[in-house]
Order: C-alpha cells, then structure tokens, then sequence
C-alpha cells in the first residue's frame, strides 16, 4: 500500500497522480480536488501550514483510513503559498480494489484534511487580506465519520 | 520549551517563535497561555478569547489541560482552515 503526501507550492498533474495509483489489483480510484472558489470578489488566498505537523497529521489521517477500508494507495497533494481563483488547492486519491471503499475513504480523507491538517488561509478581495475563520459544517462533516 | 505561533496568532503577538523555560508554574498548555495573556499588548489581544484558539504539543493536537515538559514544542494556532 502506497501512501504519497506532499506539501508543495507547485500545482500538480491530476492525470499523472491518478495514473500513478493504478496496478492489476485495483478496481477502482476514487479522487477530489479542491479548487479556489473565486466570486464575491475573491482574488487569491494564501495558505500557510505547520512545517513538521501537517505531514505528521496527514499520515495519521491517511493510517485511519487504511484501518477503516482496504485500500491500495492514497495519495495527497495539499498546496501551500498563494493561489489565484481557479487554481487547484488539494488533491486526494484513493486507490482499492472496489469502489466503495474508494469513494468512502476519498470522503472520509477530505472531511479530516479540513478539520485536523495545520493549514490556514487568508483571502484577497479589493486589495484587503483576512483570515478565512473555521466553519462548524466542516467539524460536523468529520464527526459523521465518529458514529459509524 | 520552544513555543511556535500561527496565522493570525503570530500576527497578534508579532513573532513566529520564542524559547519559554519550562517552569513548575507551567503545569499545562493553559497555564502557558495564561501566563502569555498576561504579557499584555498583542499576546493579550491574542489570547483574550481561549474559544477561538487550538494547541499542539510535539505537533498532536492536544486541549489546554494538556501536561508541559521541558523540551516541549508546543504551538498555539487558530482552528484550522486547509482544503
């Protein structure tokens, strides 16, 4: 079992990283991305992260993940700097052998990457820069997955 | 112990990171924080409301009843926003 966390200021190449996971045994690869929604006058955002902890976290997340379903890579690209709308922030894939498991740990990756990962980001609109405050939809999207 | 600050937490206090000696006095992560907010100015401002910040010891998050050590990272940041 593959597991790939990167922590990086480039953009990745979502065809390249979903050809990476593929393999005999694998039935299925589940992936989201996360873009930078533009609207409301949002230019850009600035991420910034826990050098040490996010790759920490991650990897705690990604082991969970691999305890709850059966899986055969993970891959996760969380991108750090400053992003222009439109631009791709995050990438989670998730290789199995089925689909549920993949579509299933996709979504459980994604719920805990937002509410455990140590990233913050700060939005651009009309030359002013603010803090984007945590949301609890995003602390209830990861409880769901406590009552299984 | 080295103490790190994030986001808006090391705007307020104006640094990213500063050595604090580990001190009988500093059983817990709320009583460094307690004794931060007491410096005043920025470290006052941020951390007036304790609701809005999160803490991490050696990078696991943990709440403000966490135990200190010396040699302790400890990091204080707002709830996080990555995704």
């Amino acid at each position: 079992m593959r597991t790939n966390i990167h922590i990086q200021a480039e953009d990745f190449d979502v065809a390249d990283e979903i050809e990476a996971l593929g393999g005999d045994d694998i039935g299925a690869v589940a992936s989201f991305i996360g873009l930078v929604r533009g609207g409301g006058g949002l230019e850009a955002m600035t991420l910034e992260h826990y050098p040490g902890m996010t790759e920490r976290e991650i990897g705690r997340i990604a082991g969970e993940a691999r305890e709850r379903w059966a899986l055969d890579g993970v891959t996760i690209i969380h991108r750090v700097g400053r992003l222009r709308a439109g631009e791709r922030i995050v990438l989670v894939a998730v290789a199995a052998a089925h689909r549920a498991a993949a579509f299933e740990a996709c979504q459980f990756l994604m719920d805990y990457l937002k509410t455990r990962a140590p990233f913050w980001k700060t939005e651009e609109r009309g030359g002013e820069t603010a803090w984007v405050e945590a949301r609890d939809t995003d602390d209830t999207a990861a409880e769901r997955w406590c009552r299984r | 112990m080295n103490v790190l600050y994030f986001a808006w937490v090391r705007q307020k206090v104006g640094r990213a990171e500063e050595t604090v000696e580990h001190t009988p006095a500093l059983r817990t992560v709320g009583d460094l924080a307690a004794m931060l907010r007491a410096r005043g100015g920025g470290y006052g401002e941020a951390f007036a409301d304790m609701g809005r910040m999160r803490a991490a010891v050696n990078q696991v998050h943990v709440g403000l009843d966490a135990v200190l050590s010396a040699g302790d990272e400890v990091a204080f940041f707002p709830p996080v926003t990555g995704g």
